[in-house]
């Protein structure tokens, strides 16, 4: 019986997906289909589209979503023959590099003065304005720590206790875009000498350094790890759904990144993409990226969601994202020699 | 000496299959690999790229793991798949359907699914870390695991195509000779299986140096050549750093090309067509210990599949043990829900129906022609090239040779049929492999006689070659159909608005976070493929039954 009913349903869904084309044929035919590239989270596609195409009945979002590195990854390899006419929800320094290679389309979008003046490209026209800004936090797993009898860290410098050791993961700097912010932000609060004694000491009590930005928090909150460095809304994200840890902001200072609009140069809809790139920075789209951020472009939004840390964003280091993008393979060169290879030995 | 009609045919055939090789492999994985002469603004510079990745001591610590780890997973992969192969094609086994449909489920799934079951049954919230004794599954021990059993169905395929057919005769003669029963298998079982043994073992190898998948869940801070792939292109945009360690990965390939051109020169046909099929007959001690075996390794796959099951019905590991159905609701996790799911059905069945095709005409042509050694050597090497390729590399490949603006067939991007291309040519090597094999064990003796009696090739192909080898076309359908539903690190970067794939979206899923609705997501397309082997199974059954018949006495 199994038999049957997966050749049915496989046959239903063809012919329900022959149908599908040609009814939106028909449907798209008065819209404008806007292809929008994007790493914002999963949960948030339904609902940023809806309020977009609400706003703007004649165009429709098309996403195309995956993580960061993905999608940077995707458009310059597109370069010679872009795919996607909007960007909407990509790290600046991606959109950075892409800028540097004459792929963005520079715009200045209506609501763009309200804007706090960090979350703007600062050119003119702009190449990009922000829409929010994450932080790499440190996630505590309170369950384990009782357990182990683990004191709970307030600072960076916290971390480098021999209590500590073999019980942190943070993000390869090399593999994460949030593991190279971590890192350029420790560099910009201590300075380069002493920001690289830090790393020294630190990497005595590092058990893994993970590819992703999402997964240090995600293996403190599964209890797999004492602590993670990484990525403050999938911290909170977890914490909401019932994990047993704490978001801590180091008292330190810390690196963090934003999230981005920006027009592709070449665009087949430049209009469209205009009408786009205007409404994401509208004071109505600020409110909406509020519900998953605590620190958003726009000042008058004041927002906090659930289980984020408090003082986030007073903590935010000056980072200086030209320095940042100009001194970025001499920094991973200098950490992984230091930290990737076995060359660099951990103490036992 | 003069060409017949039948030669001119299959030379035309094969001139276009070489064509074809050549657009959906080696053109898409040139357009990436270029960029290692190449500066980042696309001037060129020679070597530079390689001296300096060269000179750097990680890319050798990179290459010496990759080796070790491949070297191990091998040693441990081949034997007991052989032993396992054998089994289900020389003894007696009670359920011998069962045993051979559980050898496949590590196919069926992505291979996020032992990385996660491995984390569940090992990682340090484990059930059985007592086991580890104190050392941790994230490592090199972790990657061997997780390695082993994701490779154990690959090599147990070609094995048993290997091991199904023999020449009861041989045994008999050896059993008159009173050859003793080890002798038997070193002169006899043992030679006839050697083409099979070293393709396995070349397979299983090249699998584990390019697999990133298991190496970025379990692998820890043990980097491999395919962590640095991904380091250089997802981490820092550096296509040509990427394209250089890409270059690097190939040269286990063309190694396995070279074994494979002089093994296949020594090869004889070992089913003539006077061949009587081996029928094996039951034996009480044999069947015992092969039954044993078997039920041993088949409890290690069960368990591991098990632990992801149960998993995905978890609501909050490993703090709230409490079961859900809720993590199956994939629109909670994922914008494209239950869809993804149906595109990967369309997919994979797009890939098993054209790549079947594509490849066992393809490998017959190759096998089959007289003469014309460059084109049939440029084609068995364009066969070999995708087993030794990153899916990364040949992902973003897709994307520069596609996407090009003048190339004519830039219509394709973005569209369902440049996913099942870019997974046919993924999946080539083993298909092509399956069907070589099975077709060696053909006698060229069948096309000399057809030739004398003037039937045209196509013909005996038609009516005796396909048939015979409709298992082994069966195989490659399946293979092709399961490891299209579970393919991630090429199409990540080639699908759609409207064409995201349920393996793509458990690793998305992943990435949140919601480890239970990924696992869900995996037990789902592993029990649809398992569905689909069913029917194959069954399948296989009846049409053995009278298309095989000849096989038996």
């Amino acid at each position: 019986m199994a038999n049957t009913s997966t050749f049915r349903r496989t046959a239903l869904a063809g012919v329900a997906a022959l149908a599908a084309i040609g009814f939106a044929g028909s449907a798209w035919a008065q819209k404008t289909k806007l292809t929008v590239y994007t790493a914002i989270e999963n949960e948030q596609l339904e609902p940023f589209k809806k309020a977009f195409e609400g706003d703007n009945p004649t165009i429709e979002i098309a996403w195309v979503r995956d993580s960061t590195g993905v999608m940077t990854a995707k458009l310059i390899a597109e370069k010679d023959n872009p795919r996607a006419d909007v960007i909407w929800g990509l790290a600046a320094s991606s959109i950075g590099l892409m800028a540097s290679m004459g792929m963005i389309e520079p715009y200045t979008p209506a609501g763009a003065a309200a804007l706090k003046p960090i979350f703007k490209s600062g050119k003119n026209p702009e190449t990009w304005v922000g829409m929010d800004a994450y932080l790499a936090v440190l996630c505590f797993n309170t369950a384990e720590a009782a357990k182990g009898k683990k004191a709970k860290p307030t600072s960076w410098a916290d971390l480098t206790k021999p209590e500590y050791k073999d019980s942190i993961v943070m993000p390869n700097p090399a593999s994460s875009g949030t593991g190279y912010l971590t890192v350029a932000g420790w560099l910009t609060i201590m300075g380069e000498e002493a920001g690289w004694k830090f790393m020294d000491a630190l990497h005595q009590n590092v058990a893994q350094y993970l590819h992703s930005g999402s997964a240090p928090c995600v293996q403190a909150a599964k209890g797999e790890r004492l602590m993670g460095i990484g990525f403050d809304m999938r911290g909170a994200s977890e914490k909401t759904k019932g994990a047993p840890i704490d978001l801590i902001v180091p008292k330190e200072g810390l690196g963090w990144e934003m999230e981005v609009t920006a027009i592709m140069k070449g665009t087949k809809n430049l209009e469209a993409a205009k009408k786009l790139a205007d409404w994401s920075a509208s004071l109505k789209a600020n409110e909406l990226y509020g519900k998953y951020y605590a620190i958003v472009a726009n000042p008058a939004v004041k927002s906090m969601p659930a289980n984020y840390p408090a003082d986030g964003e007073k903590l935010m280091a000056k980072m200086d994202v030209e320095w940042m993008s100009k001194n970025r393979t001499r920094i991973l060169a200098e950490w992984t020699k230091r930290y990737d290879s076995k060359s660099a030995p951990k103490k036992q | 000496m003069g060409l017949s009609r039948d030669d001119l045919v299959m030379r035309a055939g094969l001139v276009v299959l070489a064509g074809l090789l050549l657009l959906i492999v080696g053109l898409p994985l040139w357009a990436l690999l270029a960029k290692g002469f190449e500066d980042g603004d696309g001037r060129y510079v020679g070597l530079a790229n390689y001296v300096s990745y060269f000179s750097t001591p990680a890319m050798f610590n990179s290459a010496l793991n990759s080796f070790h780890v491949a070297a191990v997973s091998t040693a441990i992969v081949v034997p007991v798949a052989f032993l396992y192969a054998y089994a289900l094609t020389r003894a007696v086994l009670p359920a011998r359907w069962l045993f051979q449909g559980i050898s496949l489920i590590p196919i069926f799934a992505p291979s996020l699914l032992p990385g996660l079951a491995l984390v569940y049954l090992f990682g340090n919230q484990g059930f059985f870390k007592v086991l580890l004794g104190g050392s941790s599954i994230y490592g090199f021990d972790g990657i061997v695991i997780a390695q082993v059993f994701y490779c154990f169905p690959h090599a147990t395929m070609i094995l048993v195509t290997a091991l199904a057919t023999a020449d009861a005769r041989l045994y008999e003669a050896a059993d008159a000779l009173g050859a003793s029963k080890l002798r038997v298998f070193f002169t006899v079982t043992l030679p006839g299986a050697k083409y099979g043994l070293i393709s396995a073992a070349l397979v299983v190898f090249t699998l584990v140096i390019t697999d990133f998948g298991i190496a970025k869940v379990i692998g820890g801070n043990f980097n491999v050549l395919a962590t640095d792939v991904y380091k250089q292109v997802i981490g820092q945009q550096n296509f040509s750093m990427g394209a250089v360690v890409g270059m690097v990965l190939l040269a286990p390939a063309a190694l396995a090309f070279v074994i494979d051109r002089m093994v296949q020169r020594k090869q004889v046909a070992l089913l003539t067509s006077r061949a009587v099929p081996l029928i094996p007959r039951p034996k009480a001690g044999r069947d015992l210990f092969f039954t044993v075996f078997c039920s041993i390794i088949a409890a290690g796959i069960l368990a591991i599949l098990g632990m992801a099951i149960w998993g995905s019905l978890i609501k909050y590991w490993p703090y709230n043990l409490s079961l859900t159905l809720g993590n199956y609701y994939f629109a909670n996790f994922d914008a494209n829900g239950w869809d993804s799911y149906f595109n990967s059905l369309r997919m994979a069945a797009g890939a098993a129906i054209v790549g079947t095709a594509v490849m066992f005409v393809g490998a017959w042509l190759n096998e089959k022609t007289r003469g014309f050694g460059i084109v049939r050597g440029v084609v068995q090497l364009l066969a070999f090239l995708p087993m030794a390729v990153p899916g990364i590399v040949l992902g973003l490949g897709y994307i520069f040779f596609f996407n090009a603006p003048d190339n004519p067939l830039n219509f394709l991007y973005a569209t369902m049929a440049i996913l099942v291309i870019n997974t046919v040519a993924h999946f080539y090597t083993v298909g092509h492999l399956t069907a070589t094999t099975a077709l060696k064990q053909i006698d060229p003796e069948f096309e000399s006689v057809s030739a004398s009696l003037k039937v045209p090739v196509w013909k005996t192909f038609g009516r005796v070659t396909a048939p015979i080898c409709l298992p082994a076309i069966l195989d490659i359908a399946i293979y092709l159909f399961v490891n299209a539903m579970t393919t991630v690190s090429s199409v990540i970067f080639l699908y759609a608005s409207d064409t995201k794939l349920a393996s793509v979206a458990a690793v998305n899923i992943e990435e949140t976070g919601a480890t239970a609705a990924a696992a869900a997501l995996c037990v789902v397309i592993v029990i649809t493929s398992a569905i689909v082997k069913t029917l194959h199974l069954l399948a296989d059954r009846f049409l053995l039954g009278r298309l095989q018949a000849w096989r038996r006495r």
